[in-house]
């Protein structure tokens, strides 16, 4: 029991990724992680928002008509998301209005549904919560390490503490731009999966 | 006055591509693009539902949910006048965008069957693309006119459909290189649209 719920909440870290194996999720992990605190700051968002519609989800499974569950499932994620977006424009305003449009997107990211469609439909609330940890985790994993190359190599800083001071401060860093743009960031993940893929080599596609 | 249309459109096509640019619609974006074919048809599904769901949201955003969007109710209309729903917002978004995808499949199954064949199992695929929903997201922030929205619906629709069938293409050729084992699939994706992305950045420069 306790060893099947500790690989529920491990296996989505590494094996079974939800961005590198599982291809969910993928729009918001770019387009936020410019700098470590917009990634952080939505990492926590998606991992609220995930735990509690799975168990939400989780403990209305019995009673949900099947042709109407998207539906129910949306407007369970909506409310969620709604809100996580009051909270953050009232204590981080600042970061909420970098996050711009993609706080708001959680609900249309994939993780999310995917989530309650593939496992809480199907499980126990404190399994599912678990499920949702975990992904929620292995998500933030993939956010937070690209986060920090692009940060670190597009602007020289971590958190805003510049680390490798900019030539423009009078340092010898020459900020490398790539990383900022959107090019950059497709390229950090197509390295993540490689990294990954030569490790488990049996998520290696066939084709 | 059409010249600022144009320049919208253009701007959401090219400039400001969802696809490439704020990485929107990526999950159907890569999942969906291992044969022109089916490329074309999630493209062509989404410029339709954008067109629609783009202006109507405006309108539910103006006319509902905005601070004093109320006033032009009869009899209620002063008092409602300071109401501000625009919290309300996602959930109505997105219920728009479910309900219309619902009403566009009806539709097309009962006038138009060869097209609803043709798009197939995409329709109801699209109420959960992130390029649908972030469309309108970004016609609320930028606060677009009922006429500019329709015309930043159908461009961004015009855009995503641009890039899905050009990074199609790219893919099907890939099958005859020797991409590195880690690589095959789903990275080497990452990598073209990556380059793709490179390649729309030429645009940046582009005023009408």
């Amino acid at each position: 029991m306790a060893l099947k719920q500790k690989q529920i909440l491990l296996d989505p870290l590494i094996s079974n990724n939800p961005i590198a194996v599982q291809v969910l999720g993928i729009c918001s992990a770019l387009a936020v992680t410019t700098r470590m605190e917009t990634a952080v700051v939505m990492s926590a968002a998606v991992i609220f928002v995930l735990c509690l519609s799975n168990v939400a989800v989780s403990l209305l499974r019995k009673g949900m008509p099947p042709n109407i569950r998207m539906i129910v499932q949306l407007s369970i994620i909506a409310s969620l998301v709604i809100i996580t977006d009051q909270v953050l424009k009232a204590y981080l305003y600042s970061v909420s209005k970098q996050l711009s449009v993609f706080v708001g997107l959680i609900i249309t990211n994939c993780i999310v549904m995917g989530r309650a469609e593939a496992y809480a439909m199907q499980n126990g609330p404190l399994d599912s919560f678990l499920d949702g940890l975990g992904n929620g985790l292995g998500y933030s994993l993939i956010l937070v390490a690209t986060a920090f190359f692009r940060e670190l190599l597009g602007s020289g800083s971590l958190f805003g503490f510049s680390i490798l001071r900019p030539v423009t401060e009078g340092g010898w860093y020459n900020p490398n731009g790539l990383m900022l743009l959107s090019p950059g960031a497709f390229f950090l993940i197509a390295l993540f999966i490689w990294l990954m893929r030569s490790w488990k080599t049996d998520l290696v596609e066939a084709e | 006055m059409l010249e600022h249309y144009l320049s919208l459109a253009v701007k959401a096509i090219f400039v400001e591509n969802m696809a490439l640019a704020f990485f929107l619609g990526m999950c159907s974006f890569l999942a969906i693009s291992k044969k022109v074919e089916t490329a074309m048809g999630l493209g062509f599904a989404v410029v339709f539902v954008l067109t629609i769901t783009c202006p109507l949201n405006q309108v539910i955003y103006n006319r509902l949910l905005r601070e004093g969007a109320l006033a032009w109710l009869p009899m209620v209309g002063p008092r409602m006048a300071s109401v501000d729903l625009s919290f309300l917002g996602f959930i109505s978004y997105i219920g728009t965008i479910a309900a219309m995808v619902q009403i566009v499949e009806m539709t097309l199954d009962r006038f138009v069957p060869a097209l609803y064949s043709a798009l197939g199992i995409f329709l109801p695929l699209i109420a959960v693309n992130c390029a649908i929903l972030g469309a309108s997201l970004f016609m609320v922030e930028r606060d677009y006119t009922f006429a500019e929205s329709a015309v930043f619906g159908f461009g961004c629709g015009v855009g995503f459909l641009v890039a899905i069938v050009a990074l199609a293409a790219i893919r099907e050729r890939m099958r005859y290189s020797d991409v590195p084992a880690g690589l095959r699939g789903l990275g080497i994706a990452f990598i073209i649209t990556g380059l793709m992305a490179l390649g729309f950045m030429a645009f940046s420069g582009i005023q009408l």
